[in-house]
């Protein structure tokens, strides 16, 4: 039963572009959003904004100088967040865990625990009443969001009551997520990252 | 925005969008695309299932719109939440220059909104000297172009990437390249400045739930997210129509308005609302959050028997993408703010008569946009009602008045009909097959196709001498003939009539006080012919005892069965007889494959390949599909062609009043039939025979174009 909902879950996100990737603990999750970072290039947009013919003031709302990575991670708890920053700094890539409103041109990668999954449409709901929760899985490139399969739910029937009892409880700002931020607006070309992420990546973390 | 002022000045819009060539090739591509993509967004799911819940969900919360009202301000003010009541238009952007006034904001970014574009709410804050940026990436485009919508969902879909980097061009100051991924990219990078600066944040909502006061945004781009995040005041501007009881009724409808809106079965990011959040560039650390709900008739249409059902949609836009006049014309030529067969209905609510006027009249009634309607909203009965309404209003044209008033004479309109042919045979060709000149008030931009003379003797002046002798018969059939098959097409019935007479022990009868079904009256807006005639067949055939009642018009079978319960509702003393009639009504291919069980054994089968056109009124009207198909198929190799569900062109009088639609409807029509390397159609409606025969015959095509019947008819042996 399970098996069969974390399939469905696997095939919906992947047919809208999103990375699913199995992980056994915490540790794994880190290391992959690590690994993922180290690999990419830094911040792609502020280099494809450099070398696009972007306006002037557009241009100089980067404030970083290019070759810094940042991984965005405001959500994560301490142990967590600990561990992040201590492998980031093998590779040099910086660890913000506040103050997102400065990172608006652009971070590399956002990091989060994801508090439901809606198997039927490869879902993660985030809630996110922090600001900063939420620019993080907006502002960056490629956002990683970690799904507890015991948090896998089959789709919206199921889920309604926990979410309704969020929003009664104060979830201020609740949020589906279904792949990359997207686009079709332009001769109805499908181009990903139009203002989110350009990437997501599901790290599904078998807790049970 | 449509900009005529007379049905002459939009036939030359529209022909003028007609040669937009890159429109044409983009909505044609769309549309195929879209059959396919909203096919697997719903597979495996209830479809008509889940139009009804939507239906009945959207319809509960309508009836208790005020309520809903009500417990949605006391939870959201309990939060924190000031919540607004605007009448009108005016009222509302009033309300929301105050917000702006009372916060200082300068700077205002904007995710999409069509109740925004509904009251005009961008020109009405930069009157107030405040710059709105909107940031969909379709939106922005089409303000920077300074135009409206030309499509709900993709609202720049009109626009081609070349005509988008010129504009960036102008926006940047720099050269740009016209590949759209790095043309969406400059504008991620130029809309992210516009998200930092800006003070106030608008958006719209897609849903309003009153048990927690909570806000539902979908998007795709993630801009809302953006939008309600970054500035320090967000307002939100909800149409009332939004709001829903729980949670669980806006689920529901959000597992149609992706689907049936792009063929997603969830858009990127769905995002709910509930209170002000925390806002860092806030002095107090939380948002300042507004909603302002839209009355604007709204209210006041949600207690309308018939015309509530408006406020069901939930903007998916699916109505145009499935509409062959906006697939041809663009959304810019068919609707005001809203667009699409929706667009056409709520211009008359939201924006008023003379904005309308012409947009009503622009229905083919192919009824594509009714059935994929996800609120199983009935538009094209709709848009034909507020016509008829603006016509009250407004008074009858002539013309349209002297069509019902001899419609409503029955003797009167047949013998016209007798006595046209002898007006038609001056201009009729050798054969007397097709009308060859008529004086230039008839055939203003009709020669892209031949119209036919009326037959020499009409069918009901032949019945005495076609009807079979059936002793002892078990079935009784009534024949519908309806005009064009009775006056044009006699021998289309006489086919029929053989046809059936196969069958064992089955009379036949064709009552004399038939007249015509009353959709073309209805067509024109002319209400009360439509319903004098409709009693005057279903007392005709009161009379004469038919078991069932069988046309070869797909569009009188259609009206007759469904339309006629809608036009004669609560009329004293008919109820009976009207269901009695409309129980009994059926299409010939139906009639002959399931009740008659036609045997393969009485036709003499041919390898001749032969094509299929789907009559709107018979596939939407009656849902009939397999039927014609099999019928053709017992005869001739039956062969699928491209689109043979989609309108040829002729939708009654429709393709005289908008000549140009209809012959470049009728134009891929032939196209598609061409392409199918068959040598004759088969159709299943005289309308449909008349549209696609004349315009092979105009082209010098070799395709015969057929009546069901007569196919089958003549293989029999």
């Amino acid at each position: 039963m399970q098996e069969e909902m974390v399939n469905t879950f696997t095939a919906k996100a992947e047919a809208v572009s999103a990375v699913v990737r199995k992980v056994s603990n915490m540790q794994q999750a880190l290391e992959y959003a690590v690994k993922i970072c180290d690999e990419k290039e830094a911040c792609r947009l502020l280099l494809a904004g450099c070398e696009l013919a972007v306006s002037n003031s557009a241009a100089e709302l980067c404030q970083f100088s290019s070759g810094e990575k940042f991984i965005a991670a405001p959500g994560l708890d301490r142990d967590a967040l600990t561990g992040l920053q201590a492998l980031a700094k093998e590779r040099d890539i910086k660890v913000v865990s506040s103050g997102l409103r400065k990172y608006a041109s652009g971070l590399d990668m956002g990091l989060a625990v994801a508090d439901l999954g809606l198997a039927e449409t490869g879902t993660l709901v985030l809630e996110c009443s922090s600001e900063d929760l939420r620019l993080s899985t907006m502002l960056c490139e490629i956002n990683i969001l970690v799904l507890p399969v015991s948090r896998m739910r089959t789709g919206t029937d199921e889920a309604e009551e926990e979410l309704a009892a969020m929003m009664k409880n104060g979830s201020a700002y609740l949020s589906f997520i279904t792949g990359a931020s997207r686009t079709a607006d332009i001769e109805r070309v499908l181009a990903l990252g139009v203002h989110g992420p350009l990437e997501l990546h599901i790290l599904l973390w078998e807790d049970d | 925005m449509l900009n005529a002022d007379n049905i002459k000045e939009y036939l030359s819009e529209i022909e003028e969008a007609l040669q937009n060539d890159f429109q044409r090739k983009t909505l044609d591509t769309f549309a195929v695309a879209y059959r396919t993509g909203r096919a697997n967004a719903f597979s495996g799911m209830d479809i008509p299932g889940l139009v009804k819940d939507i239906a009945r969900s959207k319809d509960d919360s309508l009836a208790e719109m005020d309520e809903l009202y009500q417990q949605f301000k006391e939870k959201a003010q309990a939060l924190g939440v000031h919540v607004h009541l605007a009448a009108d238009a005016k009222q509302a952007n009033e309300i929301i220059a105050g917000i702006a006034r009372e916060h200082q904001c300068r700077n205002v970014v904007k995710s999409k909104s069509m109740t925004a574009e509904e009251i005009h709410l961008n020109v009405a804050l930069e009157k107030e000297g405040m710059k709105i940026v909107e940031t969909d990436l379709g939106e922005w485009i089409i303000q920077l172009r300074k135009e409206p919508p030309s499509h709900m969902v993709l609202p720049a879909i009109h626009l081609s990437r070349y005509q988008v980097a010129d504009l960036f061009e102008k926006v940047t100051s720099k050269k740009q390249d016209s590949d759209i991924f790095k043309l969406v990219k400059v504008a991620r990078r130029e809309l992210r400045r516009e998200y930092v600066q800006a003070d106030m944040g608008i958006s719209g909502a897609n849903f309003a739930v009153a048990e927690t006061g909570s806000l539902g945004l979908v998007t795709n781009e993630g801009n809302a997210r953006l939008v309600t995040t970054l500035p320090r005041v967000h307002v939100a501007l909800v149409g009332l129509e939004k709001l829903t009881p729980k949670l669980k009724d806006a689920l529901l409808l959000l597992k149609a308005l992706p689907r049936n809106a792009t063929g997603q079965q969830i858009t990127s990011y769905v995002t709910w609302l509930t209170g002000p959040s925390e806002c860092k560039s806030s002095a107090d650390g939380k948002k300042v959050m507004h909603i302002v709900f839209l009355d604007n008739g709204r209210r006041k249409l949600s207690s309308d028997k018939n015309f509530s059902q408006i406020l069901r949609c939930i903007r998916c836009g699916a109505c145009a993408n499935v509409c062959p006049v906006y697939r041809l014309v663009g959304g810019h030529k068919y609707g005001y703010v809203y667009i699409g067969a929706i667009g056409l209905v709520t211009t008359y609510f939201f924006h008023g008569r003379d904005k309308a006027r012409l947009l009503v009249q622009n229905c083919i009634n192919c009824g594509a946009c009714k059935e994929v309607c996800a609120a199983g909203i009935d538009l094209p009965g709709l848009i034909k009602d507020i016509h008829a309404r603006i016509l009250d209003e407004e008074g009858h044209p002539p013309r349209s008045k002297l069509l019902a008033m001899v419609l409503k004479n029955r003797r009167l309109f047949h013998m016209l009909l007798r006595n046209m042919r002898f007006a038609q045979l001056p201009f009729a060709d050798a054969k007397a097959r097709y009308v060859r000149h008529l004086p230039s008030i008839f055939m203003k931009g009709q020669d892209f196709r031949k119209l036919p003379v009326l037959a020499s003797t009409a069918f009901r002046d032949k019945w005495k001498s076609v009807k079979p002798n059936v002793s002892r018969p078990k079935l009784k059939v009534g024949l519908f003939s309806g005009c064009a098959v009775d006056f044009i097409y006699p021998e289309q019935m006489e086919a029929a009539v053989k046809v059936i007479s196969k069958g064992k022990s089955i009379a036949q009868d064709h009552p004399e006080k038939q007249t015509c079904c009353g959709l073309p009256a209805l067509m024109m807006g002319e209400k009360d012919a439509a319903r004098e005639t409709a009693r005057q067949n279903i007392e005709a055939f009161a009379s004469s005892g038919s078991d069932y009642i069988v046309t070869l018009c797909a569009s009188c079978a259609a009206h007759l069965k469904y339309g006629y319960p809608k036009l004669l509702e609560g009329e004293k003393g008919l109820e009976q007889k009207l269901k009695a009639f409309t129980d009994k009504v059926m299409d010939f291919s139906s009639f002959v494959r399931d009740v008659m069980r036609i045997s393969p054994m009485l036709f003499r089968k041919t390898v001749q390949k032969v094509g299929y056109h789907s009559p709107c009124h018979l596939c939407r009207g009656l849902e009939v599909r397999e039927a014609p198909r099999a019928n053709i198929n017992l005869v001739h190799e039956y062969v699928p062609t491209a689109e043979e569900e989609v309108c040829c062109g002729f939708g009654g009088s429709y393709s005289l009043n908008f000549p140009p639609v209809s012959r470049t409807l009728l134009a891929g029509k032939m196209a598609n039939l061409r392409a199918g390397g068959i040598s004759a159609v088969g159709t299943d409606c005289p309308g449909c025979v008349m549209q696609i025969r004349g315009g092979m015959a105009r082209a010098g095509i070799d395709i015969e174009v057929k009546h069901v019947a007569e196919l089958m008819a003549e293989q029999l042996k």
